[in-house]
């Protein structure tokens, strides 16, 4: 890892007011509520960033326009943008965000995870990477990659 | 001599610095008696101690003064000789001198200077003698914390109580404690510094004294202070709180004007920093500091006091809108704490000098902005910073008028004129006599910000009056020039308000226009009665304006709203300051009217709109509450009549109202102001009439029968309660008089005869007697427990009658009954009160085989009466329902109580619960079976487990607190320790239909106990729990029980004790909980389910970790649930139970 951060000065932004959801005064038993974009932002927006005190949210990395879900297909696909171009921590986000969904998620759902088209300067290699089942199981052999994705999941149970 | 060497060892043992200085404080302690008690004198002590005192060893010598000292300051009650204490006092003044043995000299003194004029004391002489020695010896800021404390508690103790010793010493004096103060940091040392300087300040007043001179050099230590500022935050002095400390120095700033020069511009100039706490704190000081300089001293400060002032108010107000502004006019705002304290010194300054005033009527930017109100038409254009001045302008103007009539006067004259003028008001002309000229509209002008500054005018001049009103003296203010002037507008004022009420189309841009027009007329209505401006004939008015507004504008819910709350308000008002010619025409005008419309038939209004601003105005003034339930009384007549004779539906709802009104608002009112018993009774009595008067009494729709019963019972029950001892007994008789009026008093016959059974049903009864029976088991349910009530055996009867056709209102009144007789006959010649052993007897009789009178407690052989089955099977199911309904309110009569009998109901229950499994049953019981089928039979079962619900729970609808029931102190958790055994055995022996409804009835008891009691018994129940839940989790409709037992396992699974019991249990409670994971019925039991596994995974890692894979593989599929919350608490049991073993993630 090189010694210096890679992007030393993110720019942070303000929280979004979150989009409440209004419960309905009577619960219906049998009413199904499927899996919606705003529920799955809820899992993710917490996630530290790797290099910074800060969540994915505070640092635009992502958002919720950014996540589309259908849930009757079970299909998933969120795209992240990483604050710099170079940014070598792209597969750790990547990483951190598959391990989060693989454990809040159904088994049935089929997850992509990709870089915003044009934000990033190894673009195809990060997806590849991101969507390789084998690799994925790779990268959590490493105790270090898990350690540090393991941190960046932690405050999401405090 | 014995005692003699024994304290000497005391003083040996003190002196040795090897011992513990529990032991000093021992040794101490033990010689301060002996002296206390006369076996010892002084003087001896001190010359046998004299070799500590004198010896040439610092420390032995510090040790020994200081045992000396510390014994002194245990003395301070007892008497000592002058010689004595001359001698004492001398050597420590001496002792002073002796830097190594300094805190015992310290002590030693101040225990001697602080004695009691009646214990003897020092004389000024020797006390100068000790200042004088501080003065030349003791370097302050030399020493260390404690001894610093010390000698600082000696300065002040030379200062406050000796005073007059002190005085002379002047300028050495100041010197020193310049000297001794300069530099300080301690915080508990500062807030001694901070006193001396206080009392410094009162030793010499006068200007020439020294402090004169030494003020600059003494000011130059303090302002070094200010703001109070801790750098270490969360250091070991967490004792002295920084307001504690902020508050001593501020006392020290204010203690002489002389500080004046100084502290003014210091804070003054602190006003500019970047620090919003030093604001504050400078804004603070100076308040307090005006107040002490006085107005003198303080007015060439003036000028830049206001500007101040306007720079954190005016010029860069920091104050947010609050949320909820719209609507109360959307100019709600929250000061920030600087902009509040500003106010408050500009209210200081203002009162201690009027002269103030002009710098600000004479201020250019406050001019400019009222002169130029008039750009913003709209309430919604005006930009917040606007509103912000605005309102800060309409505060300052309110400061400035409320403290006197002059000041008042000159904020009249100078913006008062301006405000009509943007207005668009003139003088009334007294020829114009009518008030609602269109053309006199077309010249008020939209001006909010006019408008907001005339109403902030109006309520400044409204509330000094008010004080005016207060004070014994009331000088004469219609002559003063405000008051001209407001009356001379008063008119167009209150004609412009009307307008802007009117005018708009209750649009949301308007909504502050309303609201602040409503307010002005609620301002000048409530003017007191010695003022002249508001004429009687403008009072009206406004009165005749808000009603009408009340009784037509309900469309527009805001100004409906706002006109109630101002009539609300009114009426208040003259409730404070009586005044008997505007209560007359208030009282007039507005209650007349508004009980007019609850009593006519006036349909434009909804009736719950009606009924609310009825009851609103009626509970500001108990005569008007009075005059209100008249009006409902009519209305609640003529409408019952409607009902009743015509079947008229609009008539019913409007009577539910009523009622409902009466039994959640005026009761309670009543109950409230306490006293007042008149309204209930009366009520319940003209309800009884009104029964005993229409003989023919049916409501047609049963449906509709029903609702009205249900809330004619209930303002019966609440009105009844509320009554007390005597007007019960008043109501007791009136019903039972119409009872027996009735041909219901068949039922005497059954007085000789105790079969109940031959009785007819009320089933083929009339409508009407279904009213008698329910209205009057309503008045018994309520009473209270010392009311009398009379033939009590023929009223028993008629319960248990009725109950057994199904009645449950009875029931209740059966269950209240048992609960409330006397114990025993407390008259005997008075035969109509009978006791709770009688009527047990009676139950017990037509209930149950046995008679109370034979049944020895524990005796088990009690059987139900089934004689009283052998109807044809039909009648027999809802029969047995009834009585087993009725034993469960009878017996929870008992339980709360406390009384024995319970038992024997309780054992009842069991044993027809059992009857089936049990081999030797009676021949009756066989005669049940065969009569019975098989559905019969389950039902019949479950409503007796059912029936230990209604024991345990609380009801509503009786037997409670607001019903007057008796109730025993954990009644609940004896009922629940005594049963649970004995459902346990019981459901061990017992088959598998049988253990159901045991385990049903167990259910209901453990869910209606408190936490607390279940966790002693957890071990054992926890099994149970989980057989319950596996059994009653099959049938659907058991959800409700299945929820209630699953909160009871999540209260035992997060207690510790709880934990372990569930440890032993954890493979079958894991398994349990997990079935219930899918539990398609309730989302809360899915929810509870998953939350209780969490909780699980805190138990004993070895106990859990074979249950992992299981688990995890169980909530996998709950990750899919169908509702969000469930699928959320699976995240968090995911997680908790991953991470119990490792980070693998192949679940």
């Amino acid at each position: 890892m090189p010694s210096g951060l890679i992007n030393a000065n993110p720019t942070v932004y303000e929280r979004q007011e979150r989009r409440t959801r209004n419960a309905p005064a009577d619960v219906d038993e049998l009413a199904v509520e499927p899996i919606d974009q705003l529920e799955i932002f809820d899992i993710l927006f917490y996630i530290k960033d790797p290099e910074h005190p800060y969540s994915l949210e505070e640092l635009k990395v992502i958002t919720a326009d950014a996540i589309e879900v259908d849930d009757k297909r079970s299909h998933l696909r969120v795209t992240f943008t990483p604050t710099v171009e170079h940014c070598s921590m792209a597969t750790v986000i990547g990483l951190c965000l598959r391990v989060k969904l693989m454990r809040c998620l159904p088994p049935r759902y089929k997850v992509d995870i990709r870089v915003e088209p044009g934000t990033h300067a190894t673009e195809a290699a990060v997806n590849k990477q991101l969507n390789d089942k084998e690799r994925v199981a790779a990268a959590l052999e490493n105790p270090n990659l898990v350690d540090m994705v393991n941190e960046c999941l932690a405050p999401s149970f405090e | 001599m014995d005692d003699s060497t024994k304290w000497v060892k005391h003083i040996e043992l003190y002196v040795n610095s090897s011992t513990t200085p529990s032991q000093q404080a021992a040794s101490v302690d033990a010689i301060a008696a002996l002296v206390k008690n006369d076996m010892l004198t002084l003087e001896t002590l001190v010359r046998e101690m004299e070799i500590y005192l004198t010896t040439t060893d610092s420390i032995i010598r510090s040790r020994g003064i200081i045992l000396l000292a510390e014994l002194l300051s245990q003395l301070t009650l007892k008497p000592f000789s002058d010689s004595s204490l001359h001698s004492l006092i001398g050597f420590f003044t001496e002792r002073l001198a002796d830097w190594k043995a300094l805190r015992g000299a310290i002590v030693g003194c101040l225990a001697l200077l602080r004695r009691k004029i009646d214990v003897g004391i020092v004389t000024d002489i020797e006390v100068k003698a000790v200042a004088q020695s501080y003065l030349r010896n003791i370097p302050v800021q030399s020493l260390g914390q404690h001894e610093r404390k010390l000698s600082y508690e000696l300065m002040e103790c030379l200062l406050d109580c000796h005073a007059g010793a002190v005085r002379d010493l002047g300028d050495e004096l100041f010197d020193v404690i310049c000297e001794a103060i300069d530099g300080e940091k301690d915080p508990q040392c500062l807030l001694l510094v901070f006193h001396i300087v206080e009392s410094l300040a009162h030793l010499y007043p006068g200007p020439s004294g020294p402090l004169a001179n030494f003020a600059e050099d003494l000011f130059e230590i303090l302002g070094c202070y200010f703001p109070i500022h801790f750098t270490h935050p969360k250091g070991e002095d967490d004792d002295v709180k920084r307001e504690e400390l902020s508050r001593a120095l501020m006392i020290a700033f204010a203690s002489t004007p002389f500080f004046e020069p100084f502290s003014i511009p210091l804070l003054l100039e602190k006003l500019s920093s970047s620090l919003p706490s030093a604001k504050v704190e400078s804004f603070r000081y100076i308040s307090y500091c005006t107040a002490k300089y006085g107005p003198d001293r303080m007015a060439k400060h003036a000028q830049a006091l206001w500007a101040s002032v306007k720079d954190a108010t005016y010029i860069s107000p920091e104050s947010t809108l609050l949320m909820d502004s719209e609507s109360i006019g959307g100019m709600n705002f929250q000061y920030s704490d600087i902009m509040t304290q500003a106010y408050i010194l500009l209210q200081e300054v203002i009162r201690q000098d009027g002269g103030f005033i002009s710098l600000i009527i004479e201020d250019n930017d406050i001019n400019i902005f009222v002169n130029f109100l008039d750009q913003y038409k709209d309430f919604d254009d005006i930009p917040v910073q606007v509103k912000q001045r605005l309102h800060a302008v309409g505060h300052i103007l309110t400061v400035c008028a409320k403290p006197s009539v002059a000041l008042c006067n000159k904020v009249f004259e100078r913006f008062f004129p301006l405000l009509m003028d943007a207005l668009g008001l003139s003088v009334a002309k007294p020829s114009e006599s009518s008030y609602l000229d269109e053309d006199c509209f077309s010249s008020v002008k939209y001006n909010f910000g006019a408008l907001y500054l005339c109403i902030e005018l109006l309520a400044a001049c409204r509330y000094l009056t008010v004080s005016l009103d207060d004070c014994t003296l009331i000088p004469d203010v219609s002559h003063q020039t405000w008051c001209t002037m407001l009356s001379s507008f008063s008119k167009s004022l209150v004609k412009a308000f009307i307008f802007l009420i009117r005018s708009n189309n209750a649009d949301k841009t308007h909504s502050a226009y309303v609201y602040f027009g409503v307010k002005g007329l609620q301002i000048l209505a409530t003017f007191p009665g010695s003022f002249l401006p508001v004429s009687k004939s403008i009072y009206d008015k406004i009165l005749v304006e808000l009603v009408s507004i009340v009784t037509y504008d309900m469309n527009r819910t805001l100004s409906w709203t706002l006109a109630l709350k101002a009539l609300v308000e009114i009426s208040l008002f003259i409730d404070k300051s009586p005044d008997s010619e505007k209560a007359a025409s208030f009282e007039s005008i507005v209650v007349e009217k508004i009980v007019d419309l609850t009593s006519s038939d006036y349909s434009a209004m909804p009736s719950s709109l009606k009924l609310q601003a009825a009851f609103d105005i009626g509970a500001t003034r108990k005569v008007f509450m009075l005059r209100v339930a008249e009006g409902l009384d009519e209305a609640i007549s003529t409408n019952l009549s409607a009902v009743n004779d015509h079947g008229n539906l609009e008539s019913h709802e409007l009577l539910v109202k009523l009622l409902d009104t009466y039994s959640n608002k005026i009761f309670p009112w009543f109950l409230e102001i306490g006293g007042s018993e008149e309204i209930p009774l009366s009520f319940a009595l003209s309800i009884w009439d009104k029964i005993e008067n229409s003989r023919s009494f049916s409501i047609s729709p049963p449906k509709i029968g029903s609702d009205l019963l249900g809330a004619t019972i209930n303002a019966m029950k609440k009105a009844v309660s509320t009554c007390s001892k005597e007007s019960q007994e008043i109501i007791i008789n009136k019903a039972f008089g119409v009872l027996l009026s009735s041909k219901l008093f068949a039922i005497q016959e059954f007085e000789s005869d105790s079969s109940i059974l031959k009785a007819e049903g009320l089933k083929n009864s009339s409508c009407r007697d279904e009213w008698l029976t329910s209205l009057f088991a309503s008045v018994v349910t309520s009473l209270r427990p010392q009311t009398s009530i009379p033939h009590g055996k023929m009223i028993l009867q008629l319960f248990i009658t009725n109950l057994l056709n199904g009645h449950i209102p009875s029931a209740h009144a059966l269950g209240s009954m048992v609960n409330k007789l006397p114990l025993k006959d407390p008259g005997s010649n008075f035969s109509k009160n009978f006791s709770l052993d009688e009527a047990l007897d009676m139950i017990f009789c037509s209930f149950i085989g046995t008679s109370c009178s034979d049944s020895t407690p524990g005796n088990e052989g009690s059987e139900i009466d089934f004689s009283s089955l052998r109807l044809h099977t039909i009648e027999i199911q809802s029969v047995k329902l009834n009585t087993i309904n009725g034993l469960a309110w009878i017996g929870k009569g008992l339980l709360m109580r406390g009384h024995e009998k319970v038992k024997d109901i309780t054992m009842t229950l069991l044993s027809f619960l059992t009857l089936n499994s049990n081999a030797g049953v009676s021949r009756e019981v066989q005669d049940v079976k065969e009569v019975c089928d098989e559905d019969d039979m389950h039902q019949l079962m479950k409503c007796l487990g059912d029936a230990f619900h209604i024991i345990m729970s609380d009801s509503k609808s009786c037997l409670n607190r607001t019903y007057h029931a008796t109730i025993r102190p954990l009644y609940k958790q004896r009922f629940f320790s005594t049963i649970t055994p004995i459902l346990l055995s019981l459901a061990v022996k017992s088959e598998l239909s049988v253990r159901y409804m045991l385990y049903r009835a167990l259910a209901h008891v453990v869910s209606n106990t408190p936490l607390t009691a279940i966790l002693g018994e957890a071990k054992k129940l926890v099994p149970v729990l989980l057989d319950c839940l596996n059994m009653l989790s099959k049938d659907v409709l058991n959800k409700e029980i299945v929820y209630d037992i699953l909160l009871v396992m999540s209260g035992i699974l997060m207690n510790k004790n709880g934990q372990e019991a569930a440890a032993d249990n954890a493979p079958g409670t894991v398994n349990q909980l997990i079935e219930l994971t899918t539990y398609s019925h309730v989302m809360a039991i899915r929810e509870t389910a998953i939350q209780c596994l969490v909780a699980m995974s805190e138990l004993p890692y070895a106990r859990i970790y074979p249950l992992r894979t299981q688990v995890l593989q169980a909530i996998s599929k709950a990750l899919d649930d169908p509702k969000r919350v469930v699928r959320q608490e699976a995240v968090r049991c995911r997680q908790a139970w991953s991470s119990t073993s490792s980070r693998s993630l192949q679940f």
